[in-house]
């Protein structure tokens, strides 16, 4: 039986860009291309390593978001998943972490899947909670922030990295698992890879198609707000400590008023 | 109706993944490589991984199924960043894969284009000779068919070959006299010599101004025995073949000009941008406002140039004529704009750490290399029905 892998990507603003929000302060998104977040490569990255250890594997891409978000599942398909599934309704327009997590953890059940594989975290809103909360919608582990991953017999096993100790983790599947940007780097599109991906299938699925109540996704149905929004003060030119004797004294004064020391 | 201006999606795409991929895995390496006069293997194992060598060729000889356009698009984003990796990659392709592409038997394309496509192994062409560049008809390397054991017994020395003596080159394929036709002139075929067969030898790397982390060697036969079925395409259409391998090869140069100008475009707006004299960034001046603009102008139209001849080349139309424009063009533009870059660098663009340096280095070459531009010269004359 073959192993159904679902990798969940997120469209981001190019991060290079000068990113803004809109009035109502949420992501701009005309203000910068968009593109598949890096973190989430990873995440397509080591699917396709499973998928090639694996004697049968099928992955599917999964995001939500705008027409352009398409863009994303193309990158992905030519890197060399199989299929796209693409959430898109107009009412989801400023769903938070916990509505986007409902979308998914439907299109996840829709879709049918062994192993969900996400990136460690956006490279937008950078919560890094997604995995969590969507293993807990499913009702199946989660084995999160891996930096090596393999599946094998039904079960998934891997090794994350902390601070203090490295934890050998274990699984049965169905699991759902976030790979950190230590797992590997990920694999450029071929010409053949980006010219196949034109020909691969990609359902469009809307909020009814997976029976969600616009009420519980959208700017409504957030738990989260973003009230206010300033923009990052310019950088000024700094402070010159000129070593006249006191140098030492006068850097660590400075740090000090910065809050450094 | 409309024109579009625009690439098709998936070439855009693709230009997009090597701009990122020269970026982000060739900028931050190369320097250092150039530097120490080494070649870049794992550079270009990461190119070989991502399909660069096998672009234009067919995905059943492992190949990418994409076109000669596809792969000079490759080749100006490489030499946007690098031109050492460029030329590796063009040599390897259009002069080392391609003749046995376009000319091979089918065994002969079984046996190698995989490998070749993969990037696992590099092709050569050995075409220049001593006292024969431009004039490629006065080759003087010889092969004589042994009867005997049906074999080709090379002799002879070939100059500046490229890719010719690295750990993964594979083979060369040489150009020599295999006799001579009825009019008299020399009878020019083209045979593979497989690397490490006795007799032939790869001399140390040259010494170059630049493109210093490419490979050029000396290469030289001595009684060197390949099987007769080494032979690649007809006996005596050698020339004929090696014509058509330049034509081609001449838009890829232009590719890999117009990305050295575009380059120098790059680094020199960042640096007019942020380097401040005077009070203000130099790039407030006139002087280098100008500078910049005329830039530009090169890079642009050398690129329209040789998208123009490589359209022309796959769509089966003519491109003779345009493909020397382009690399004559694009090869003046790259010179022209690798000096002017330097000069808006001032003595940091006389630094070997910067890109703009390596640029000023690697550009002179492309006048030279493929045909020289009084070569192209010519040619364009000779379209024009003006000819001596």
């Amino acid at each position: 039986m073959s192993l159904r892998i679902v990798v969940c990507v997120k469209y981001v603003p190019d991060a290079t860009g000068d990113r803004h929000f809109a009035e109502d302060l949420t992501t701009d998104r005309d203000a910068v291309d968009g593109l598949l977040s890096e973190l989430d490569e990873y995440a397509v990255e080591q699917a396709l390593q499973i998928a090639d250890a694996a004697d049968d594997a099928e992955i599917t891409v999964l995001t939500v978001g705008p027409e352009d978000a398409k863009d994303a599942l193309r990158k992905a398909l030519s890197m060399g998943a199989d299929k796209g599934v693409h959430v898109e309704d107009d009412d989801l327009h400023g769903t938070d972490v916990v509505g986007t997590s409902l979308v998914l953890a439907k299109a996840v059940e829709h879709v049918g899947y062994d192993l969900v594989l996400c990136g460690m975290a956006s490279t937008d809103g950078t919560m890094g909670v997604l995995p969590a909360i969507l293993a807990e919608r499913l009702g199946v582990p989660q084995v999160t922030l891996l930096s090596e991953v393999a599946v094998a017999d039904g079960t998934v096993t891997g090794r994350r990295d902390g601070d203090a100790a490295s934890e050998q983790l274990q699984a049965q599947l169905p699991a759902v698992v976030s790979v950190t940007d230590q797992s590997g780097e990920a694999r450029y599109p071929s010409f053949k890879g980006i010219m196949a991906a034109k020909k691969k299938p990609v359902e469009s699925l809307d909020l009814s198609d997976l029976g969600i109540d616009a009420d519980e996704v959208g700017l409504g149905g957030a738990w989260t707000k973003v009230e206010d929004a300033a923009k990052r003060p310019e950088r000024t030119a700094g402070t010159i400590v000129k070593d006249e004797g006191e140098g030492g004294k006068q850097l660590a004064e400075f740090l000090v008023s910065q809050k450094f020391i | 109706m409309s024109i579009d201006h625009r690439l098709p999606a998936e070439y855009e795409e693709l230009r997009r993944t090597v701009e990122q991929f020269a970026h982000d895995v060739v900028a931050p390496k190369i320097g250092d490589f150039y530097e120490r006069h080494e070649f870049p293997y794992e550079i270009v194992r990461e190119m070989g991984r991502m399909g660069l060598f096998g672009l234009p060729f067919p995905e059943s000889y492992g190949g990418m199924g994409g076109d000669y356009f596809a792969l000079c698009l490759a080749l100006e984003e490489l030499a946007r960043v690098d031109s050492s990796v460029a030329i590796t990659l063009e040599a390897g392709v259009s002069l080392g894969a391609m003749p046995i592409f376009r000319f091979g038997t089918e065994e002969q394309k079984r046996e190698w284009l995989p490998r070749l496509c993969a990037g696992e192994l590099l092709g050569a062409f050995g075409l220049t000779e001593p006292e024969c560049g431009s004039d490629a008809g006065g080759t003087r390397t010889t092969a004589r068919l042994d009867e005997a054991t049906n074999e080709w017994v090379i002799n002879g020395t070939k100059c500046f070959i490229t890719n010719s003596g690295t750990d993964i080159t594979g083979l060369v394929t040489v150009t020599a006299v295999t006799g001579r036709k009825e009019d008299g002139r020399p009878e020019i075929s083209a045979i593979i010599v497989p690397s490490g067969t006795p007799g032939f030898t790869v001399a140390a790397p040259y010494s170059k101004v630049g493109w210093n982390a490419s490979d050029t060697r000396e290469l030289s036969f001595a009684d060197v025995r390949v099987p007769a079925a080494n032979l690649v395409g007809e006996r005596g259409r050698g020339y004929a073949q090696f014509l058509r391998i330049l034509d081609e090869g001449r838009i890829a140069i232009a590719a890999l000009g117009t990305g050295l100008a575009q380059g120098c475009v790059d680094e020199s707006v960042e640096y007019a941008k942020t380097r401040q004299a005077f009070g203000k960034p130099i790039g407030a001046n006139q002087a280098i406002q100008f500078k910049l603009a005329d830039m530009e102008m090169r890079a642009h139209t050398s690129r329209l140039a040789w998208r123009d001849a490589a359209a022309r080349l796959i769509s089966g139309e003519p491109f003779k004529k345009e493909a020397a424009l382009a690399k004559l063009y694009s090869s003046e533009s790259a010179v022209t704009n690798a000096r002017e870059a330097t000069q808006i660098h001032g003595g940091y663009g006389f630094m070997n750490e910067y890109p703009v340096a390596r640029f000023w280095r690697d550009s002179k070459i492309l006048e030279i290399g493929e045909g020289t531009s009084e070569v192209q010269r010519m040619l364009i004359a000779r379209e024009l029905g003006v000819t001596a």
